[in-house]
């Protein structure tokens, strides 16, 4: 079909998910979009949160926390280094990705710039908050 | 001629060697599965890794003001060498073979003039480098009690060698792993991580709207470069470990098996021997009468 392209999600560990797709949000660094068959292609980095896969089955939702997603008009693929599925996630795991998180920003030296990593926590709160 | 009793206790003791051979042939064999599947489930994020990693640093190829996980450090004065063997032996060459492989290196290098630092993962490689190169060792990274090698393994030592590039300690960094080609055959790969090689031919020419900009992108996907390729080293490696082991196991087994019937041989015709021998007496006895 012309209105459909390729979505694949795959972590370090394992692929996800790899369907056809109508329609994938995510949550760019610069903000969310929404990419749809024939977009331009785009390299973004990720901030975490909540990627939305819309296909013929209906809506499935991933939580990403580091990683890029690569959109192709053919294609939509997301690289990400930490992924669960909607279901799938508990809290447990999204607080010791934010307690890391706070260390590393604990850790760090006032030359560094922790702006990212402040930044990366801010976000991880709001994502765990939404999962409520 | 040998003591019946004594044969008897050496089949028994071969026979109970067999046992455990053949059982560690099974459990490595188990284990392989599993660690071949491990590698390939990690392919495909390394595939999209590398194709996208090098889309982007094509982009800028020749250009000095790279990040240095690209471009280098101008040198290649200081050299380390990531050596990554098993933790435990009884798997056939597989370990000799990786440290073969980074001792030819390090002379090499040495002979250059270059200064080498090791940081060894698993214990043996370490046990066999010691001797020879214990003062170059700068780190070690302990496997021992990993049950299942995941990516927070690989984070842990990319994060090491991460730390000690930004403090200057080397220029370039290269790892030592086995391929896993099949059960009979492992092939020591040496492998540059930094800075980044990037595969030229095959890089993606699709021009991609970047956002952010490219240079703060690759200056985040590099470090993730690393991981994965230390990731896919690791993987590589198990599989191979436990290949390697199951063929050690293998030959084990059947010459275990050849003893045994070797053994078995001697063991009947000393017994024959035996009673002929009694036979001959009570005869002659008999004739002497």
């Amino acid at each position: 079909m012309a209105d459909m392209m390729q979505f694949d999600l795959v972590s370090p560990e394992k692929r996800l998910a790899s369907f056809e797709a109508s329609a994938v949000t995510v949550p760019g660094s610069e903000g969310d979009m929404t990419a749809m068959p024939g977009h331009m292609p785009v390299l973004t980095t990720l901030r975490p949160g909540l990627v939305r896969v819309t296909s013929d089955k209906g809506q499935t939702d991933y939580v990403v926390t580091h990683g890029f997603v690569e959109v192709t008009a053919t294609s939509v693929s997301v690289i990400a280094e930490k992924a669960f599925t909607r279901e799938g996630v508990s809290k447990e795991e999204l607080n010791a990705v934010l307690e890391a998180a706070r260390e590393e920003a604990a850790k760090a030296k006032p030359e560094d710039n922790i702006d990212r990593t402040e930044k990366f926590i801010g976000e991880m709160v709001h994502l765990i908050d939404m999962m409520d | 001629m040998p003591n019946l009793k004594d044969l008897k206790t050496r089949i028994d003791s071969v026979r109970s060697t067999r046992k455990i051979t053949k059982a560690m042939q099974m459990v490595a064999a188990a284990k392989l599965r599993r660690a071949q599947d491990a590698a390939e489930a990690a392919r495909p994020y390394a595939e999209r890794m590398n194709g996208v990693m090098s889309g982007l640093a094509s982009a800028f190829a020749g250009a000095d003001a790279g990040p240095k996980l690209l471009a280098g450090t101008g040198s290649d004065q200081t050299q380390l060498l990531i050596v990554m063997t098993a933790e435990r032996g009884l798997c056939g060459g597989f370990n000799s073979s990786i440290v073969r492989l980074a001792r030819a290196r390090i002379e090499k290098l040495r002979g250059q003039g270059k200064t080498v630092k090791i940081l060894t993962v698993g214990k043996k490689g370490r046990e066999q480098l010691k001797r020879e190169h214990g003062d170059l060792f700068v780190g070690h990274v302990d496997l021992s009690e990993v049950k299942r090698l995941g990516y927070a393994n690989a984070q842990d030592i990319a994060r090491d060698v991460l730390a000690r590039f930004d403090a200057g300690e080397f220029d370039v960094a290269t790892i030592f792993y086995n391929t896993f080609e099949s059960v009979i055959s492992q092939i020591p790969t040496e492998q540059q991580i930094i800075p980044a090689v990037i595969d030229e031919e095959n890089a993606d020419t699709t021009l991609y709207d970047y956002e952010p900009d490219e240079g703060e992108i690759l200056r985040e996907l590099l470090p993730k470069g690393v991981t994965t390729q230390i990731f896919a080293a690791l993987l590589e490696n198990a599989a191979s470990e436990q290949g390697a082991r199951m063929s050690a196991m293998d030959n084990a087994t059947r010459n275990a098996g050849e003893m045994i019937e070797k053994l078995t041989i001697q063991y009947n015709r000393t017994r024959q021997a035996v009673i002929t021998n009694e036979l001959i007496e009570i005869i002659s006895g008999a004739e002497a009468l």
